[in-house]
């Protein structure tokens, strides 16, 4: 039996526009009905469901919540969660045919695998300490091979370390992160990632200082490639499609997404593989299934996807965002106190950080 | 029985006839016939118009210039003659004298800045003594054309290329002379078009004169006929034949007063006024009643005959020879001046007239046909009527110049010695031609980098004729090689010239032009144009005498104007008759795509002047086609396939007349087919491929044909700008400025074009994702948003090199500069001062050492007697003082590469490049590839920026109503592809008239889940709700350009300061962000504040901010004083002291100065 959801629940996807895109579940929207927010009721709606996690993603279901909770969530992961990247770079030769500042930027795009819980933001004039910066080298010269075939145009064969790649970075391990980071020495999570294409006579010397930060200084703080969410797609059939059409509207819809019974071409929705569906809105251009189907997209039911591209496993990173946004809201929390605490007129005073 | 036959019948109709081909079996088109174009430019290249000029003028013309000029010979002994038998030109060598290795590369003259040149070396025959001597001598150094045939880089593989410094890509086909401090010193060597009109010309506007009708000629003499012609044509002289009150005269500059057009005939040795007006007007009757006048001119005036009418021309003539003996006779001055200067290009033998008498007479007849029908005036701006002057002809002129100079200065220097009675040793010329110095290579040089040709013996004087070559991306210096500019002024008003000529079609983009007041008059060449070079004359009259064609000196006018026959002309030159002129011409087409001919001679009828023309002459404009026959093309997939196998080329195609080139005049006579449906009976030829019509710079943009015209011309002006690769060695180069992308991706949506041009090697854009709608309300007037987050990871990231040169002079006086160490810092002894700190030992600063403003990176030192003449002898001893070199930018930039070598002449040249790298900040202007510009609004972090289901962010975010009055439709198809592109792997084409469906990029966009509108749903970044409409959302090209509103850093903010310089005479701020100017609060501002009565604003801007000034004025006379004194009153006792602005003060005294007495009324307000 197909889930039908409340309509209140939908947001409406129509030919040309998106409609009721905005909850109104809130008190005095609807006449004599009462919206007020109670922890019970959240608690009853809210679920979270994980349906696949990787190595480097996550596909997990938030449900019950509003769009603006889950969407704070998202741009925590982008722009909040803190991660570790190469901030300063010290160039003492690049002879490479990338100039310093390109290099440096590149370098400063490579992902690595220290987990920022181990270490402490470097805050403007802060001293470098084994506590917040983390010391590589780069160093690597590129040579001809003795015993390169004669005819080869191929790099590989006739170079030595024709490639400068974010493998070639060393750690320097400084004070205590020898043994702090014994477990896991800090390194790129890619060591493929080419920087820069060398020739015989070019070298780098380079030594880099890595330190923690946040997405929205640098992109390259994120430690998501993307943390985004879809909304659930809800399809319900009106009326039974004439089975000579079945095939044609099977195709409107992502694969799997409609079930054409073999016999009786009857067609109904896949509950399973419906929320694959990625809303083409193919079935509304053609007239012949006009009346036949209505498309729509639960409002509180959100798809997460998580990829992530640093240290964080992904499984950890909504929890990570989850203890950002709960330090954040104690900030807040704090400030309204105050704000009450205070004579009336005086100018509120919010806390650092 | 009769149905079996039938069926038998039908069979054979319908079985396997021909090939294994039915007869009811469709025809199949040649498939990717336009793979000819790439073989075309893989033979002509993309520049070829100028490497074919100077290779003619290398390898031909110049050998005729001297042939021409070829004996010199002396005043002083008779005996004495010296003989030009040949002339080289050699490969480029290193020009000086102890180099080991002289092969030298263009690389290498780029960063020495010296001229890529060649010696010209003759050979010479000459008396020395009693012998006659062979001898070599190099008489001078010619500046090299890329790529041409005397380049070290012609035929060159691209590996062989690169081992010297030079981009494969590059096209070539400039010219390099030294040209300090602007650009790139290349100049390219850029045609003009010159008017080339034959006859007929409408003129109204003259004063007094109803109207004239004038046919016109400009004669280009090809024989040395007198002292003043050039072998090459330098000596233009134009002949008209124009109207006055209805009767037509004879005009020339050679003659002072218009000529009856009569007498003139008349002298040419046409007698009988009978036989006159049967070769101007003929037989038809309205054109004789027209003409009688000026017979009965004629007889008022008392000319009968040929001698009396030579009397009257001889009166008129003007002499202006050197008074070398004798006064001729006036029959004899005039005799002279018809039989040279009169329409010089037609050739006289003895003193044969005839052939100019029928020119005349014919050019008669055609006035006489524009007086009476206004539609027989030519068309001035049809392009059959121009010929592009290239390179290579005026390189020949140039030189022919130069050469002549040679040896006018040669022959002076051999009089000299030889008028020395007494010589210890044998004259040798050798040796005077040894110490001729560099006349020739100074010359070259000189006319190449300024520009200006002025060669007082053609009496050619211009200017601008080479231009400094735009490095500033690869597109704009490909554009610049194929643009034409009209010597037409620009500043004139007038629409024709400026006008899409219909005639254009195919050889001359008609998108790529300027906006603004070249509009029109610079135009630029289509992909497949070719322009001729001179071909031999004689050859072709012989075959045309011999296709049956009457010589013209045989014939009357009854049978010139006979209602058959048909004048055949030979380059302007009437040779002759036909009575079959289509059975004449495509015999003579048969013969030419036999290659019995030169392919570039044309051959058409024009059926108004009933004339043959054919054409060898260079400059003028064609473009290949593919030959159609029996309604079929007569290249096939056959020869297609070949081709892709590379087994054939393009001359291959030419030699087999598959293909031919069709000139303007040409292509009228044919009947082209724009497809291969198109092709009916009547059908001549085919369109190798309709995209042809654009050139290289429009044809960078996708879609275009679905574009507004004007959006294509605009980016055809933008596309030039946009930042990108530049060359394959770009990295090795040090240009003055140097914009480079740091990630140019090639674009997703490609044409043909971009492929054949290389755009796709050497691109200037990247693929940005766009979604197309609005945001925050800073996206107003075009402006865009970008994604913080992409220009975090490099997006639109661009690189500026900035070359600073300096020389290490040595000085005529034995002293020379020097590079000193870093000074100790006064104050900090033992510490070197922070703008020294980058300075090494050598004095000049480390490579990758990061500049500040205000730093020192070449610490030169000048001895402080360097102008001195006097030498004391100790070159070490003397004082110096600091010249060094301060890094002026107010941004911070990394010392890139610096280079220290020689010029020419000996000095140390040093080349620092300074490299700055720059993202994209507020106010940077952007495009994509549809003339629609924008600048960044506003800079938004990744997650605010609204998101897609897969959780894709745009790049851009570009407001919907650029598109509505701007209508580039072109854009939203190059969006739909791209996204097609993307989703399935693939690039897209967007070529003009063709490329991918919308209909199929919609189908992949289905396959793949997504709308096929390419709209897709988002959510908003800053609610996390879905937007309430579907957005326009894919990938588009977009380019970077290097103009900004403001500055960059620092520098990036308005000029708003109180203090700044003042212009010297009114002591008011100076205009202009160049000169650190304020901003003027002009006439229509005052207004508004007079309007709002904000009196102390005003005073306080116009004066007190602006240029405020004390003065003294007396109360009693109103004059101005000084220090409390009036000196008109001789009284300090009713002074009062004044702030007026200084323009005001200055304006009295200039009123005073005219007599003019200004005086103050000053009254106490108390």
């Amino acid at each position: 039996m197909a889930q039908t959801y409340d309509p209140r629940r939908l947001v409406g996807i129509k030919a040309e526009r998106v409609t009721d895109v905005s909850s109104r579940d809130f008190p005095g929207h609807y006449p004599d009905e009462d919206h007020s927010w109670s922890l019970n009721k959240f608690r009853e709606n809210l679920t979270v469901k994980i349906w696949r996690v990787s190595n480097r993603s996550i596909d997990f279901d938030l449900v019950g919540v509003d769009a603006s909770i889950a969407n704070a969530f998202r741009r925590i992961l982008i722009a909040e969660v803190p991660t570790i990247c190469i901030e300063n770079v010290y160039v003492y030769n690049n002879t490479s045919v990338v100039a310093d500042e390109i290099l440096a930027h590149r370098i400063g795009l490579i992902p690595l695998n220290v987990d920022p819980k181990t270490m402490d933001m470097r805050v403007d004039d802060d001293e470098s300490t084994d506590r917040n910066t983390i010391v590589f080298d780069l160093k690597l010269e590129c040579t001809r091979k003795k015993d390169a075939p004669k005819d080869s145009t191929v790099a590989s064969e006739l170079y030595n370390n024709h490639e400068l790649l974010s493998g070639h970075l060393v750690w320097q391990p400084a004070g205590e992160q020898a043994e702090v980071f014994s477990k896991n020495p800090p390194a790129p999570t890619n060591p493929n990632i080419v920087l820069a294409k060398l020739r015989p006579g070019q070298g780098v010397e380079i030594t880099l200082h890595a330190v923690k930060g946040v997405g929205k200084d640098h992109a390259k703080f994120s430690p998501v490639a993307t943390a985004s969410y879809r909304l659930l797609p809800n399809i319900v059939i009106k009326k039974p499609i004439p089975p000579h059409l079945a095939e044609k509207f099977q195709k409107c819809f992502s694969p799997g997404v409609i079930n054409i019974d073999p016999r009786t071409k009857t067609v109904t929705v896949d509950e399973h593989n419906k929320r694959n569906d990625s809303v083409s809105r193919e079935v509304l251009r053609h007239p012949e299934f006009d009346g036949y189907v209505e498309l729509s997209r639960v409002r509180d039911h959100f798809l997460f996807n998580i990829e992530s591209e640093s240290a964080y496993p992904p499984q950890r990173l909504f929890t990570e965002a989850i203890a950002i946004m709960r330090e954040k809201l104690t900030n807040i929390r704090r400030a309204a106190e105050a704000l009450l605490d205070q004579p009336p007129d005086g100018d509120v005073v919010m806390s650092d950080s | 029985m009769e149905l079996a036959e039938e069926e038998s019948e039908w069979n054979q109709i319908t079985g396997a006839n021909w090939h294994g081909l039915g007869l009811t079996d469709p025809i199949k088109n040649v498939e990717d016939k336009w793979l000819l174009l790439p073989a075309f430019l893989k033979v002509k290249g993309l520049v070829k118009q100028h490497i074919d000029s100077f290779n003619y003028f290398v390898e031909t013309d110049i050998k005729n210039i001297v042939k021409a000029n070829n004996k010199v010979t002396s005043d002083v002994d008779p005996r004495f003659w010296l003989k030009y038998t040949d002339i080289n030109v050699g490969l480029p060598d290193r020009n000086e004298p102890e180099a080991i290795d002289k092969r030298v590369t263009p690389h290498e003259c780029r960063l020495r800045d010296i001229t890529y040149s060649a010696p010209i070396i003759v050979t010479i025959h000459y008396t020395r003594g009693r012998n006659i001597v062979q001898r070599n001598v190099n008489i001078g150094r010619l500046p090299i054309m890329l790529r041409s045939s005397k380049c070290v880089l012609t035929n060159k593989t691209p590996a062989q290329l690169a081992r010297m410094t030079e981009c494969p890509l590059d096209p070539g086909g400039l010219l390099r002379g030294q040209r300090d401090g602007e650009g790139d010193p290349c100049s390219g060597a850029i045609e003009q078009e010159s008017d080339y009109r034959r006859v007929g010309r409408r003129e109204r506007d003259r004063p007094g004169v109803v109207y004239l009708v004038c046919c016109r000629i400009f004669g280009r003499s090809k024989f040395s006929h007198s002292l003043h012609s050039s072998t090459h044509g330098g000596l233009k002289s134009k002949t008209y034949v124009a109207t006055k009150k209805g009767k037509i005269y004879l005009r020339h500059n050679c003659v002072h007063e218009d000529i009856p057009i009569v007498i003139a005939l008349k002298a040419l040795g046409v007698q009988a006024d009978k036989e006159i007006l049967l070769l101007t007007a003929g037989n038809t009757e309205s054109y004789k009643t027209a003409f009688s006048a000026n017979l009965e001119d004629a007889a008022k005036l008392g000319v009968f005959t040929r001698q009396q009418a030579l009397e009257y021309i001889g009166t008129r003539v003007k002499v202006n020879r050197r008074v070398m003996g004798p006064r001729r006779p006036a029959w004899e001055e005039a005799m002279e001046a018809l039989a040279t200067i009169v329409l010089a290009h037609i050739p006289v033998n003895g003193l044969d007239l005839r052939p100019k008498a029928i020119f005349v007479a014919t050019m008669t007849r055609r006035v006489l046909m524009a007086m009476e029908d206004e539609k027989m005036v030519d068309d001035r701006d049809y392009v059959g009527n121009k010929r592009l002057e290239l390179a290579g002809q005026l390189l020949a002129l140039l030189f022919e110049d130069l050469f002549k100079t040679y040896n006018a200065t040669l022959k002076t220097a051999i009089d000299k010695v030889l008028k020395k009675q007494s010589r210890t040793n044998e004259f040798d010329a050798f040796n005077t031609m040894q110490f001729q110095g560099d006349h020739l290579t100074s010359g070259f040089t000189r006319a190449i980098s300024t520009g200006n040709w002025s060669l007082k013996r053609f009496k050619m004087e211009r200017a601008g004729v080479t231009h400094v070559l735009s490095r500033l991306s690869f597109i704009s210096a490909l554009g610049m090689m194929t643009r034409i500019s009209s010597q037409f002024e620009k500043t004139r008003k007038v629409s024709g010239p400026r006008a899409l000529q219909p005639s254009q079609w195919g050889v001359l983009c008609p998108s790529d032009t300027p906006e603004g007041e070249a509009c029109g008059l610079v135009k630029n060449l289509a992909l497949m144009t070719h322009i001729t070079t001179d071909v031999e004359e004689e050859p072709v009259i012989r075959l045309a005498f011999m296709l049956g064609v009457e010589d013209i000196n045989l014939a009357t006018g009854t049978e010139i104007y006979g209602p058959h026959t048909f004048v055949v002309n030979v380059n302007g030159t009437i040779i002759g008759l036909t009575r079959y002129p289509t059975r004449f011409v495509s015999q003579f087409r048969r013969l030419r795509r036999a290659r019995r001919v030169s392919e570039f001679v044309s051959v058409y009828i024009n059926h108004h002047h009933k004339a043959v023309h054919i054409a060898s002459d260079g400059g003028r404009i064609c473009r290949p086609t593919i030959i159609v026959e029996n309604g079929r093309p007569r290249v096939t997939s056959e020869h297609i396939s070949l081709l892709k196998k590379g087994t054939v080329t393009f001359d291959d195609f030419l030699r087999k007349g598959l293909v031919e080139y069709l000139d303007v005049n040409e292509e009228n006579d044919t009947f082209i087919a724009l497809y291969e449906s198109d092709i009916v009976p009547a059908t001549t030829h085919l369109e190798i491929e309709p995209f042809t019509l654009l050139g290289a710079v429009a044809g960078l943009i996708p879609y275009p044909h679905h574009n507004q015209s004007p959006r294509n011309t605009y980016q055809c002006a933008m596309g030039k700008q946009a930042i990108g690769a530049i060359a394959y060695n770009q990295l090795n180069r040090i240009d003055t400025l140097l914009y480079l992308s740091v990630y140019p991706q090639q674009p997703m949506v490609k044409t043909k074009t971009i492929e054949l041009v290389g755009y796709d090697r050497l691109p200037a854009g990247q693929n940005a994702t766009v979604a197309v709608m609005s945001y925050s309300g800073y996206d107003i007037e075009d402006a865009l948003i970008l994604n913080k987050a992409s220009l975090d990871r490099g997006y639109g990231r661009c690189q500026v090199l900035r070359k600073n040169a300096t020389l290490i002079r040595k000085y005529p006086n034995g002293t020379y500069d020097r590079l000193a160490d870093a000074p100790p810092d006064e104050n900090n002894p033992g510490q070197v001062a922070k703008k020294y700190d980058i300075i090494q030992l050598d004095g000049l600063a480390g490579v990758g050492e990061r500049v500040d403003p205000g730093d020192v990176y070449v610490n030169k030192q000048t001895p402080t007697n360097a102008t001195d003449n006097s030498f004391n002898g100790q070159a070490a001893t003397v004082p110096y003082k600091n010249t060094p070199m301060t890094y002026k930018s107010p941004v911070a930039g990394n010392i890139d590469k610096i280079l220290i070598s020689d010029t020419e002449n000996d000095q140390t040249l040093i080349k620092v490049l300074i490299r700055q790298t720059r993202r994209p900040e507020l106010g940077d202007k952007f495009s994509s590839r549809h003339g629609q510009k924008g600048v960044c609004g506003l800079i938004v972090n990744q997650e605010d920026m609204p998101f897609n289901d897969q959780g894709i962010n745009p790049d851009t975010i570009m407001n919907p109503h650029g598109f509505p009055s701007r209508m580039t439709v072109g854009k939203m198809i190059e969006l739909l592809a791209g996204k097609a592109g993307v989703l399935c792997g693939k690039l897209q084409y967007g070529t003009a008239f063709g490329g991918s469906k919308v209909e199929d990029m919609s189908r992949i966009l289905v396959e793949h889940g997504f709308s096929y509108a390419g709209k897709d749903m988002l959510t908003s970044g800053i609610t996390g709700e879905p937007l309430e409409a579907y957005v326009y959302f894919g990938p588009i090209y977009y380019q970077v350009y290097k103009t900004k509103t403001y500055g960059h850093g620092q520098d990036a903010r308005p000029s708003e300061f109180c203090r700044g310089p003042r212009a010297t005479l009114t002591r008011q701020p100076t205009e202009g962000r160049s000169r650190e100017g304020g901003l003027r609060l002009g006439e229509m501002e005052r207004d508004c504040l007079i309007g709002y009565g904000a009196t102390q604003l005003l005073l306080e801007r116009l004066m007190i901010s602006s240029d405020k000034f004390e003065v003294n004025a007396c109360s009693k006379c109103g004059l101005m004083g000084y220090n409390g004194w009036c000196t008109y009153c001789k009284s300090s006792k009713q002074m009062a002291q004044l702030t007026i602005p200084y323009a005001a003060k200055l304006l009295f005294q200039e009123l005073i100065a005219m007599n003019v007495v200004p005086r103050l009324i000053i009254s106490d307000p108390a």
